[in-house]
């Protein structure tokens, strides 16, 4: 590298001095030019993204406090709160990470690693990567034709985390194959070359080096999801419920307890939209609140990847 | 993974959690919502007994009650004739119950100082589907309006309310012109007219009555009657016509027999005791304690069927729905 370098500016400097420092002087004019161009696309991008969240916070913060979080919905705004909004929206991610994560690697996985290379392999690479596109209401007309009346699931809590999931495997699935193609062939053919098996190299340094990125994929995903509306609403999700599903955690053996799975369930987005279309100006200010509660949620399930993949890559030096 | 799945599941051991239990299911117009919100909430607090309530809208609502999959339907306009068959096809038997009264208003812009009255010709001209890209002036609906640009506003064609606003002003339900700015939302059609002078819309009184300092009403003369705006009590002495309609609940009656916590809401619902003040605190004009009285009697009757023959009919004054029960 830096060989080259000095090469090109010695053949500069055998024509002239001054030729070579004006061609310096434009590629750092160009450079100058460009930052500054970027810095004003982002100020902009920052300036209306916290525009919208400054105006939700000012309308909603001083809503939010503990009754509003731990009361159910009510007709009098004042005493409306979102229990079982948070509570279902909380669930739901809760099911759709825990079926779309693993299928969706797995399937990037395979795709990436084990999938014979052929026209089957490019006719799914570019499903998929259509899939990512459709909107969301499909996924939601497909889950009630499917998940609701085919398999006679009900309107539960399982079936808003399968539909969800699904609309976020094209998004896991396609950063998983970002993240196990952006690894070194190094580390693979070190692997190999020391003896180890297609398995032991999956298991052992293919999936660790992707980690971050698969994990990034997977907060994307949730991230989408938490906020959709539409697909919930087309299979059937409540708007008034006063209850919570059966605790996931019981008193008794076995501890565990899966009824909440099929219990009915409302999210946030649902109730901030149905308080958004009412005309009393105090349910709009609980929208707003919502909505700051909404944006809580999904930057604390980021907080928590975040600090998984943190402890992972720690976890993955030593 | 498993750290997920146990930092969340340990987030969710709330007090508050009760065993799973069959919950009495509302779905319906979101119109009637406000209503079945109340009673709900008031039903849970008073007898423990579970109750939700979606919004699947009018028509949607009368899907998953027809399929049985609920035992009450709100509803902003009588349950249509295909919708009925299609309740007959599988079994169910409906109880009809009229429940509140309310209004469509026309709205114009506060410095609109010519749309004080319109009629309902005039509405009709600027709503109706021959409308399409030919009215958009004024003076074209009457000469003596201004010559300006007229931008119209209006409920979307999944509601209830461009329903019975077509039905009631086009003279056919579900036709109107398709270039006007639809909103499921009426807080939209509200922030649409008070920014535009020019602008007309029409939405539910509720939305009217929130928001009087940001748009007026246009008044409504009805076949060449009286000018008369749209107020709870013009709706209710039937003097605002054709806009007024009445609100339904139909009931599920085989659910009625066999299920004690859905006549024990049924019960509840048209209690004369508290059901009027109920509905009167949504913004809705409630029907004498006679109406409730009589739906009572209805229920314990099980006297099924629609009194509207499959379809809106205007001028349905509260002595007709009384009639009715």
């Amino acid at each position: 590298m830096s060989v080259t370098t000095q090469g090109s500016l010695g053949n500069a400097a055998v024509k002239t001095d001054q030729a070579a420092y004006a061609a310096i002087a434009r590629a750092k004019r160009r450079d100058i030019i460009f930052s500054v161009g970027g810095l004003v696309v982002m100020a902009i991008a920052m300036t209306l993204l916290l525009t919208l969240i400054g105006d939700l916070v000012v309308r909603g913060l001083g809503r939010i406090d503990y009754d509003f979080l731990t009361n159910f919905p009510s007709r009098k705004a004042e005493r409306a709160g979102i229990l079982s909004a948070w509570v279902g929206s909380l669930l739901v991610m809760l099911v759709t990470a825990l079926l779309a994560i693993p299928i969706g690697v797995a399937a990037g996985l395979y795709l990436e690693e084990y999938a014979r290379k052929g026209w089957l392999a490019n006719l799914i690479e570019i499903n998929v990567a259509n899939l990512a596109g459709v909107p969301s209401i499909i996924y939601g007309l497909l889950a009630v034709g499917m998940f609701v009346y085919g398999m006679n699931l009900g309107k539960t809590v399982l079936v808003a985390g399968m539909t969800l999931a699904l609309l976020i495997l094209p998004i896991v699935i396609v950063s998983t194959r970002e993240a196990v193609r952006a690894i070194p062939k190094i580390i693979k053919e070190g692997a190999y070359g020391l003896g180890a098996d297609q398995w032991q190299v999956m298991w052992n340094y293919i999936l660790p080096a992707a980690r971050p990125g698969i994990l990034t994929g997977a907060i994307v995903g949730l991230s989408r999801a938490i906020g959709e509306t539409a697909p919930i609403i087309t299979i059937g999700a409540l708007t008034f419920i006063a209850f919570l599903p059966p605790a996931p955690i019981t008193g008794e053996f076995p501890f565990i307890n899966f009824d909440w799975l099929n219990a009915p369930f409302t999210v946030l987005p649902i109730q901030m939209f149905n308080w958004v279309s009412r005309p009393q100006a105090d349910f709009h200010t609980n929208a707003a609140a919502t909505g700051v509660v909404l944006m809580a949620l999904t930057l604390s399930l980021n907080g928590v990847a975040i600090w998984i993949r943190y402890r992972l890559r720690k976890g993955s030096r030593n | 993974m498993r750290n997920i799945t146990l930092t969340a599941a340990a987030a969710l051991v709330l007090p508050g959690f009760a065993m799973a239990q069959d919950a009495v299911q509302i779905d319906g117009s979101s119109t009637v919502y406000p209503v079945s919100e109340a009673f709900a909430e008031e039903f849970q607090i008073a007898t423990g007994n579970r109750v939700v309530v979606g919004v699947s809208g009018t028509g949607g609502g009368f899907k998953k009650f027809c399929r049985g999959e609920t035992s009450f339907s709100g509803a902003s306009r009588p349950i249509k004739t295909s919708e009925a068959e299609l309740c007959a096809e599988n079994g169910i038997e409906f109880i009809e119950m009229p429940l509140a009264m309310d209004a469509l208003a026309v709205i114009a812009n506060p410095e609109n100082t010519w749309a004080t009255c319109m009629t309902v010709e005039e509405l009709k001209k600027a709503y109706e589907p021959e409308a399409q890209g030919k009215i958009n002036n004024w003076s074209q609906l009457n000469p003596e309006f201004p010559d300006h640009g007229l931008t119209l506003f209006g409920a979307g064609t999944d509601s209830g309310t461009y329903d019975y606003f077509t039905f009631a002003i086009v003279g056919e339900e579900g036709a109107s012109r398709g270039d006007f700015t639809a909103t499921e939302d009426d807080n939209i059609t509200i922030q649409g007219v008070s920014t535009d002078v020019d602008a007309i819309g029409f939405l539910g009184l509720a939305y009217l009555e929130e928001n009087r300092s940001r748009v007026k009403a246009v008044e409504i003369s009805y076949q060449g009657g009286d000018c008369v705006a749209p107020t709870v009590e013009a709706a209710g002495d039937g003097s605002y016509q054709p806009l007024t309609r009445p609100l339904f609940i139909y009931a599920n009656k085989a659910h009625l027999d066999e299920k004690p916590e859905v006549l024990a809401y049924a019960k509840f619902m048209f209690d004369p005791e508290h059901a009027q003040e109920l509905v009167s605190e949504t913004g809705y004009l409630a029907l004498p304690k006679e109406a409730f009285v009589l739906a009572e009697e209805k229920i314990d009757a099980r006297k099924t069927g629609s009194f509207f023959d499959g379809g809106s009919k205007i001028g349905v004054s509260v002595a007709d729905l009384l009639a009715a029960n």
